[in-house]
């Protein structure tokens, strides 16, 4: 009853701050279609300049690949290579190929090589390899494969920043004293913030989800309720960690301040970036942080098609990680009264 | 010094009992050593300056704020004590309201809080909210509300489930002299009902108004008796001169 009473206020407190549901809706869906446009746009086509090469060698390099330019003498390529209109210039230097790139994107370079790898090996005789996917297809671009995380990562990090401050508010501005001088328990101040925001993670999560797959056409091979499970479940840790987090900031700045140090490094354990690279010690930081198992449960859905067997580690872990943190938070509320 | 005190004007059970009470924040004693006894129906003012120590002793009474020393006894029961919190209504300092609610959001809120519902939470949102002259404004944000007017409103939900014991901090604050004179007539009104009102003032003419008033001053009760009583013993014509003959004098 005192549960439903506090929820229902955030709810109506919430439907009239149209800037924070603006923030809370509209903010995740568009940076999801920035990184769409930017990680899902055209291959990148380097810019070749080919001096001396015969004519059967540049006609093999794939024109879809690369834009071929030749030159009259290697100066003039060089030149062209500095000025920027280049990305390599190849060359043959006593009858051996060889290619000078301008070397400061790694991405540009891969392509580069990748394409004039492909023309020369054409020389010799080998088989082409039958080419089949476990997982995906040929089209997967890197936005279908980090996207499931980045819709986690927005579930998260918004949800975080609006509890965080809501909860905040409620203490600077005295109603959270004037709250706990009735006979509401701590427990349904926490119970009632969670259903309150609870509604609206879910929508949230939701739109987010919705509009990533049929609108954006993120690629999706497993069940939508798993994903929108994983996604409630990701701000409900959320929410429970902000409020928590908001008892020891005394400004909504200081919540500000929260970012660098709880948001940011989740989003380099939660599989945006290859951990394998990184010493296994330092990896092993990935199991505190919840974003690592709702990401690592996101990808399996959405690109492996799986199942709940296959992700129920990973939703136990989020629900003990949230009702900790709400344990935690009944905990912090005596610093505000003493029962 | 002046000896303090401890007038019981009326009633074998006190609706609030103070004994020793202490409360330090770090090495500041804020509250030295109160002891105070308030009585079922009166109105009891505790006056003292800016930084005396009121609002500390009226968040001990009310159970937010646990003492370092002392015992708090409200209505029988030793405090803080959740249950207590239904029992009286409470004012605080500040104008703690929800200012993108209107004021009856405000006070359905609060009010179910208090266990109210229904018909009868409609009808106590009416009274309340006449007791404080803002019926015309019920479905206001209380943005657009004026100072004195959420301080009136804070009354109001105060007053929502008709508790036994009043708290009320400062409730005049801010508030123009007519309808400050409307609130005393509604609070001697409550009284008169049998409603104990407990309110803290720094506005010496206001203790006038008050049964008894508790003098405070540097965390220490100084004087406790009726605003003649204290005229009397001090030998002074007003509350303000008492003040300063009861209170310890001039200030350093
Ligand atoms: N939470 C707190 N921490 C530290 N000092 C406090 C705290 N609350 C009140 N004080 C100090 O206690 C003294 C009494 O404050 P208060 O009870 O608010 O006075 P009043 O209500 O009479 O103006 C003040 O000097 C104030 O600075
Ligand atoms: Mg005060």
């Amino acid at each position: 009853m005192r549960t439903r009473a506090l929820a229902t206020r955030i709810i109506s407190q919430f439907v009239r701050d149209k800037r924070t549901l603006a923030l809370l809706f509209l903010a995740p869906l568009l940076v999801l279609t920035l990184m769409h446009f930017v990680f899902n746009g055209q291959q990148v086509k380097p810019d070749i300049g080919t001096v001396g090469i015969p004519a059967p060698m540049t006609d093999r390099i794939d024109p879809d690949g690369a834009h071929v330019t030749s030159y009259a003498n290697r100066e003039e390529a060089e030149q062209a290579l500095r000025d920027g209109k280049l990305d390599a210039v190849f060359s043959l230097e006593g009858g051996k190929p060889s290619i000078l790139l301008e070397g400061s994107d790694p991405s540009m370079n891969k392509a580069v090589m990748l394409v004039l790898q492909k023309s020369i090996q054409a020389d010799m005789l080998t088989i082409q390899p039958a080419v089949s996917y476990l997982h995906g297809n040929e089209d997967l671009s890197s936005f279908d494969s980090f996207g499931p995380v980045l819709i986690g990562f927005f579930s998260f990090f918004f949800v975080f920043l609006l509890a965080g401050v809501a909860f905040l508010r409620e203490r600077t501005t005295g109603t959270l004293e004037r709250l706990l001088a009735t006979p509401i328990r701590r427990s349904e101040v926490v119970a009632g913030y969670l259903l309150g925001f609870g509604l609206f993670t879910l929508l949230q999560a939701s739109l987010i989800a919705w509009f990533s797959i049929d609108v954006l056409g993120l690629y999706m091979d497993g069940s939508i309720w798993l994903v929108l499970l994983m996604n409630l479940l990701l701000t409900l840790t959320a929410l429970t960690l902000g409020t928590l987090l908001s008892s020891f900031a005394g400004s909504e700045f200081q919540i500000i301040q929260f970012i660098p140090l709880v948001i940011v490094p989740q989003v380099f354990f939660s599989g945006l970036f290859n951990l394998e690279a990184m010493d296994p010690w330092l990896q092993k930081l990935s199991y505190i942080m919840p974003l690592y198992y709702g990401a690592d449960a996101m990808r399996g859905i959405m690109l492996r098609g799986e199942g709940f067997d296959d992700i129920e580690t990973d939703v136990y872990v989020l629900l003990g990680f949230s009702v900790a943190f709400a344990l935690l938070n009944v905990v912090a509320l005596r610093k505000q009264r003493a029962i | 010094m002046v000896q303090t005190h401890t007038n019981i004007k009326s009633a074998p059970e006190p609706v609030v009992d103070l004994q020793g009470i202490t409360r330090r924040f770090g090495k500041r004693t804020v509250l030295d050593g109160i002891a105070l006894r308030v009585g079922r129906g009166e109105i009891f003012g505790l006056l003292g300056p800016s930084g005396s120590g009121k609002t500390t002793l009226i968040k001990l009474i009310t159970g937010i704020d646990k003492a370092d020393e002392g015992e708090v006894v409200m209505l029988g029961e030793k405090m803080p004590k959740l249950s207590m919190l239904q029992r009286f209504g409470y004012m605080a300092q500040s104008d703690a309201l929800y200012q993108e609610l209107t004021a009856k959001e405000n006070l359905l809120f609060f009010a179910s809080l208090f266990g109210l519902s229904g018909a009868r939470r409609k009808e106590r949102i009416q009274a309340a909210m006449s007791v404080v002259d803002l019926l015309d404004h019920l479905n206001k944000p209380v943005a657009a509300y004026s100072g004195g007017m959420k301080r009136r409103l804070s009354l109001a939900i105060s007053l929502l489930h008709e508790p036994e014991l009043l708290i009320l901090d400062e409730p005049t604050v801010g508030i123009d002299p007519v309808l400050r004179q409307s609130i005393w007539k509604e609070l001697t009104a409550l009284r008169d009902r049998g409603t104990t009102i407990i309110l803290t003032t720094h506005v010496m003419d206001e203790a006038d108004k008050c049964d008894r008033i508790g003098l405070i001053r540097d965390g220490r009760l100084h004087a406790v008796d009726s605003p003649q009583g204290l005229k009397d013993r001090s030998g002074a014509d007003s509350i303000e001169e008492a003040f300063i003959v009861l209170g310890g004098g001039v200030r350093a």
